[in-house]
């Protein structure tokens, strides 16, 4: 009956129902006159974001060594503190487009190799001063400087110069780039004043919120700033309180102690989602698992061997028991409807008889090493053991090796020709592509060396012609679904919790989980 | 009194020596553990360069003697250091930690101490019958079941079904006490029930062992009662081990708690340490684990102290 409720409920709201009949379908539910009224008044508020109040969060992934430098941050607690007191230039919107944030319009050369972001008029810091072109320039040399430790870097590799003039920021590249705007959207590259080269850690921005107490991996609380320029961020005040232990987490939520978590485990996800006051919410978004070959060892350097293991998987297996559903069947590339480029390539499937062709063909003999560990990603042990299973069905052997948590990114991954793994994904396909799949990027962790595919990449970046662009993406996907290392079993949906203490839930189809880290800020307190 | 005074101060010197042992243990640990800070702070984020430049700036291109002896040279003048990952100053941090994790412990055995000795008086008097039994019973059981899933139980049923106590436990400076002790009821209750099988047992046999000699028998024959006889007769003769064993536990409500305080998210030492380990950062690791050393050590010192003073022939070996 929950279930009805809630649907009528949503039908008033998007005004696809009448009160009338909102009022009778109730009635006819079992619920009282008085009841349904006060539903439906409930109902109608709920929609209209309310002013005020605190919204809470139990957010997994901090940790008391965080810093509060942008250039730092790593986990979804460092990045969800981050959009509460600061804004990149530019910020992804929830269908994959772009909004503007600092920079209120941009503008490229024809030959997209000169990018200008000209700054929004009239907004300020939350030290009150004025945000110039100079800062900007400040922060994006910070984050590029030689000696910088920002997770940015690798994105800012590919400019030129850098510079000012009057209220516009300048950037001029190496090779022409028509994704340079989603670029900027990337997390770290939050404006700081002065770049916070005074101060990297000063947590001054130009955010909605303003962060009143910090305690590195336990609790973050931040107040609305009165002068913000737009018109994010409903609650007065808004808790994070790290909560990285699953169980706890789901306790938090169920007790009300917290109004909204991310992370919800798929295993429990369902048990979860029971309670009469929770909504799990899922976004499907870029995220997958993957299992990785290094394409120029042996005996991965075999094109055969690696078509066997590339059969040798059943996917829809892996969406069932390792994600409990909350996810989908991967096709051996990285990009997946999510991205705005997107074209479908014909699916992959399990088939043993392949698998074996393949690997007779390639004429390697013995057992098959296979590295996994708890954190490459959630289950991973698990889904190595129903690759062995479902690769032995068509006479491969693999051996498990379970290597520990610590060291996993340093010892194992990118190290190792053949391991458990996960990406978080990009924004565009061009993102994705240069980090993972260019001959020369540092993370090629397939150690993919493919020259067509190295001179498509730097072509479609050049090019602003949309179709054109889309063409060339669906070859380099076909490119790496047959001749790469990757086998991508699945892309998982990040599963949040969200309590009906609050509204304004939002669907998303990009980003991180709790609507890219905007959830606390969109939502509203209802109750 | 001079030989007390001779005992004492071996006992002590004993301790610093354990603790400087320990600290090149803590050491020579924390250079084995796979990966370095700069891969761990970076994480799977980290191009070549960026690695580089954070080593360069951490010092890690030291070698390890030279750090260790920068180290400990810190420590013996109070300064921890900083942390590698946040450059937060170490002493600091820490302190805050650690009130947070006495606090907790400081409750838990305020509950749990009496309770358990008290529980043991009974179980002594009523020996063999039925609260015995149920004492011992219903203590051996919650000793048995892991802790973490005892932190579960009572945060379901408790927190999430009653609602009496909330299931998180973060606390913070602008809570009142009243507010900061309803936060930790449950992770309390949880360490009462860990800590109370052990101390129950020890004080019950420890007294039942006196219960047999000859004084107490008098003592029955003066026409004593049997709880006065067993509070002023047996109790004070048999405190040397029950001090022993409290010890052993008030250690363990301090450096034992992690997996308590990751359960409820207390923000302890615990916490703080396993997010440092995670992360390589060796100074934070070495000043958490020496302090943890020191209170291990110091608590045992006391309760070695203790069953010096409280037992004669051990003041006067042979």
């Amino acid at each position: 009956m929950k279930d009805q409720l809630e649907y009528l409920k949503r039908q008033v709201q998007m005004n696809r129902m009448s009160r009338r009949a909102f009022l009778g379908r109730v009635s006819a539910l079992g619920v009282g006159a008085a009841m349904a009224n006060t539903m439906l008044a409930t109902s109608l508020r709920a929609q209209t974001p309310q002013k005020g109040g605190t919204i809470r969060v139990g957010i997994q992934g901090g940790a008391s060594s965080d810093s509060l430098d942008p250039a730092l941050a790593t986990n979804a607690t460092a990045t969800s503190v981050l959009r509460l007191w600061g804004e990149p230039l530019l910020e992804l919107d929830p269908q994959g487009g772009l909004e503007a944030k600092v920079a209120e319009s941009y503008e490229a050369s024809d030959d997209a190799k000169i990018w200008r972001f000209k700054i929004r008029d009239g907004i300020t810091f939350s030290n009150g001063k004025d945000v110039t072109a100079e800062d900007v320039l400040a922060t994006m040399e910070r984050h590029s400087g030689e000696d910088t430790k920002s997770g940015a870097l690798g994105i800012m590799r590919g400019i030129k110069s850098m510079s000012v003039e009057g209220n516009t920021f300048i950037v001029e590249l190496d090779q022409p780039n028509a994704d340079l705007p989603y670029l900027m959207t990337d997390y770290h590259l939050i404006i700081q004043p002065n770049g916070g080269k005074d101060d990297p850690t000063a947590a001054i921005g130009t955010g909605p919120y303003v962060l009143q107490t910090v305690d590195m991996g336990v609790r973050f609380v931040a107040t609305k700033r009165d002068d913000y320029w737009g018109d994010l961020g409903h609650a007065d005040t808004i808790e994070f309180t790290v909560i990285n232990d699953d169980t706890a987490r789901m306790a938090a939520l169920q007790s009300g102690q917290v109004d909204m978590v991310n992370r919800v485990p798929p295993r429990t996800a369902n048990l979860v989602g029971r309670a009469p006051n929770i909504d799990i919410r899922t976004t499907s978004g870029p995220g997958h698992y993957v299992f990785i070959m290094h394409c120029n060892t042996a005996p991965f350097d075999n094109y055969d061997l690696r078509m066997a293991l590339k059969y040798a998987i059943n996917r829809e297996e892996m969406v069932e028991k390792i994600l409990f559903g909350y996810g989908s069947v991967g096709n051996d590339t990285p990009i997946n409807s999510s991205y705005p480029l997107y074209t479908p390539l014909e699916q992959r499937s399990y088939d043993p008889d392949k698998a074996k062709h393949h690997y007779k063909k390639s004429g390697h003999e013995g057992s098959i090493l296979l590295r996994t560990s708890d954190n490459s990603f959630p289950g991973a042990p698990d889904a190595a053991a129903l690759f062995q299973q479902s690769a032995s069905a068509a006479g491969i052997n693999i051996d498990i090796k379970r290597e520990p948590n610590d060291g996993y990114w340093s010892e194992v991954w990118n190290a190792k020709p053949f391991c458990t793994s996960y990406w978080g994904g990009r924004p565009t396909q061009d993102a994705m592509f240069s980090t993972a799949y260019l001959s020369t990027a540092d993370w090629n962790d397939t150690r993919f060396f493919n020259d067509r595919f190295d001179e498509l990449l730097f072509k479609a970046r050049a090019e602003l012609d949309e179709q054109k662009r889309k063409e060339m993406y669906a070859e380099m996907s076909m490119l790496v679904h047959d001749k790469g290392g990757l086998i991508l079993p699945m892309f998982n949906d990040f599963v949040d919790g969200v309590s009906d203490r609050v509204a304004g839930w939002e669907d998303a189809k990009v980003g991180f989980e709790l609507n890219n880290f905007y959830a606390p800020m969109k939502m509203w307190v209802a109750a | 009194m001079g030989l007390v005074g001779k005992l004492l101060a071996q006992r002590i010197a004993l301790g610093l020596l354990l603790l400087f042992l320990v600290s090149i243990l803590i050491f020579v640990g924390t250079q084995i553990l796979p990966g370095d800070v700069a891969q761990s702070v970076l994480g799977q984020s980290a191009t070549p360069e960026a690695l580089a430049n954070l080593r360069a700036e951490m010092g890690l291109d030291q070698p390890a003697i030279t750090r260790y002896f920068a180290w400990l040279g810190g420590v013996l003048t109070g300064d921890l250091g900083t942390a590698l990952t946040s450059g937060q100053d170490i002493a600091t941090s820490i302190a805050g930690r650690l009130a947070n994790t006495l606090f907790l412990a400081f409750w838990a055995a305020l509950i749990s101490v009496p309770l358990a000795i008290f529980l043991g008086l009974l179980a002594v008097r009523y020996r063999d019958r039925w609260p015995d039994k149920l004492i011992s019973a219903v203590t051996l059981a919650s000793i048995s079941i892991p802790e973490f899933l005892i932190g579960y139980l009572l945060m379901y049923f408790i927190g999430v079904k009653l609602g009496w106590a909330p299931s998180v436990a973060t606390i913070y400076d602008s809570m009142s006490l009243g507010e900061k002790l309803q936060a930790i009821a449950l992770p309390v209750a949880v360490l009462t029930l860990v800590v109370l099988a052990h101390m129950m047992r020890m004080t019950r046999a420890a007294i039942l062992n006196v219960m047999q000699s000859a004084y107490v028998e008098t003592a029955e024959l003066k026409g004593l009662s049997m709880f006065k006889i067993i509070w002023r007769h047996a109790f004070p003769n048999s405190i040397a081990p029950i001090v022993n064993v409290v010890m052993l536990n008030l250690a363990y409500l301090v450096v034992g708690v992690v997996v308590v305080e990751v359960v409820f998210t207390y923000p302890g030492m615990g916490q703080y340490l396993v997010d440092h380990v995670s992360k390589r950062d060796v100074p934070v690791v070495q000043a958490c684990g020496l302090i943890f050393a020191a209170v291990y050590i110091g608590l045992n010192m006391v309760a070695d102290i203790v069953s010096i003073l409280a037992n004669p022939r051990l003041r006067h070996p042979k």
